[in-house]
């Protein structure tokens, strides 16, 4: 469990953080959601330590990682594992050798049982066949399934999944969330997601979290979401007529 | 000097490091050693020709030529230029390398895997290139010698016992020594200024490109800089 208490950040005295709270469950996906330039980025950037706030705490399963030492906050690292927007794999690799990396760097087993996990992890995300590809050679969406390979390679406490569906067709998004939600299930993890993909939040937002302004404007489920009152959250939603048709449905349902 | 506190600290895996290590030595140093070999074929012979052209006159000694050239590549062109030339090749493709990794996201996230990531990326490039410079400084010397000697067997320009008599009159070993010293000096400027510049990159690819030619002019004016300091200290 992810738990965040008053987290403040700013950068030349501009607050983009403004004293946020939340819990972040394990086993479950938690959805950070909100509009460019909201904070939510930068909320994730402080909950991986990419930057530091100025206040607050920031405590993963009861162990306060700002009051972490260096020695500390590498070993919290080795439980995290992370999906970014652009893959972030590394170019000069294969694909076996990308989700070999982790392994390489801080596992004691042998080559063959390394190279034994290392498919595994590829078996899990149906890619086994890509092995001795390379980054360049692989589609926008078998790179996102070689990234979260490489982010369950060493077995990570907590996932996080910045925009995992940025530049992805509908199709292929489904299954890159399906494939986080069945992880996180699989290995019971805190699965921390920034999106603002709509079918996202509206299909695995178990617990969903609306940043404004730097603010939690709101948050709840995704059955929660169609009976919302922020007027907040509504506009930014169900910002197009689709979305707004469906919730009329999705409230006729509850009605009905 | 943050950075290089962070580089300078011991590999997390040395098995990794010494990965790291053979490939940048592949990529720095055996992949310009091509070049290095071309510029210096040609700049020995043109340096033999324009000397001959220039100073021929009944009263210089016929092996002086031969000595001038010798001197030219051995304490300046070999050394000096020709890290000028490879802070151009080689600089601008470790900032680049970085500047792309880190628009990227890629030194983002070996930072998350909690991988010292200025240790893993930047040390291999600063050992392998000192490693590898003093060598190509040496082929560079020989390169050009082979060129001054092409002039006389297929241009003629003078006999090649003349020239060889001049490449080895009055030799000191240390002029070649002083060489290698100064390149070990360059090595480290090029690969420490082209990954500091690479590895601050901050926006797109137009900022790994500004990255990339600020690496290049800054490292070619610190080897100007240094060459001067160097000459005094060595030779002064």
């Amino acid at each position: 469990m992810i738990e965040i208490k008053e987290l403040y950040k700013s950068f030349d005295n501009k607050a983009v953080l403004k004293g946020i709270n939340a819990t972040f469950e394990n086993g479950k996906t938690n959805l950070i959601i909100g509009q460019s330039g909201s904070g939510k980025t930068v909320l994730m950037k402080c909950i991986v330590g990419l930057l530091i706030p100025e206040k607050g705490e920031l405590l993963y399963d009861s162990r306060n990682f700002l009051d972490m030492g260096k020695k500390e906050k590498k070993q919290l690292r080795r439980e995290m594992g992370m999906i970014f927007q652009s893959a972030a794999l590394f170019d000069s690799m294969s694909v076996l050798d990308n989700v070999m990396f982790p392994l390489n760097m801080f596992s004691n087993d042998t080559v063959r049982d390394r190279t034994k996990r290392a498919m595994f992890c590829l078996e899990r995300v149906n890619l086994t066949e890509a092995r001795d590809k390379f980054p360049g050679e692989i589609s926008g969406g078998m790179q996102k399934r070689v990234a979260i390979a490489r982010a369950i390679a060493l077995n990570p406490q907590y996932l996080f999944c910045d925009e995992p569906n940025s530049g992805l067709d509908p199709k292929t998004s489904l299954v890159i969330d399906e494939l986080i939600q069945d992880i996180t299930r699989e290995y019971n993890m805190t699965t921390i997601i920034n999106t603002h993909d709509m079918n996202s939040v509206l299909g695995i937002g178990e617990k969903i979290i609306y940043i404004y302004e730097g603010s939690k404007e709101w948050e709840g489920t995704k059955d929660d979401i169609f009976t919302a009152s922020n007027k907040r959250l509504n506009d930014f939603i169900f910002a197009s007529d689709l979305l707004r048709k469906v919730k009329d449905v999705e409230i006729q349902n509850i009605e009905g | 000097m943050i950075l290089m506190g962070r580089t300078f600290s011991r590999p997390e895996r040395m098995r990794m490091f010494f990965r790291q290590y053979l490939n940048e030595i592949e990529q720095l140093g055996v992949n310009s050693i091509g070049i290095v070999l071309l510029i210096s074929f040609f700049i020995g012979a043109v340096i033999t020709i324009q000397i001959k052209l220039n100073i021929e006159s009944p009263w210089m000694p016929r092996w002086t030529v031969g000595y001038v050239t010798r001197e030219i590549m051995l304490l300046e062109f070999s050394s000096s230029i020709m890290c000028l030339i490879l802070a151009g090749k080689v600089g601008s493709n470790i900032a680049s390398e970085l500047g792309t990794m880190r628009v990227t996201q890629q030194i983002d996230a070996l930072e998350i895997m909690g991988v010292n990531s200025a240790n893993y990326l930047i040390l291999p490039k600063i050992t392998a290139m000192v490693t590898t410079i003093p060598i190509l400084v040496t082929f560079s010397i020989f390169a050009g010698i082979i060129g001054a000697f092409a002039t006389c067997w297929f241009g003629g320009i003078m006999t090649a016992t003349n020239l060889e008599y001049g490449l080895q009159y009055m030799f000191v070993e240390w002029f070649v020594w002083c060489g290698i010293i100064k390149s070990l000096f360059f090595a480290f400027i090029i690969a420490s200024v082209s990954a500091f510049f690479g590895y601050n990159v901050e926006g797109g690819s137009i900022d790994v490109g500004k990255a990339s030619t600020n690496s290049v002019v800054s490292s070619s004016v610190l080897i100007l800089f240094a060459d001067l300091v160097l000459t005094k200290l060595l030779m002064g």
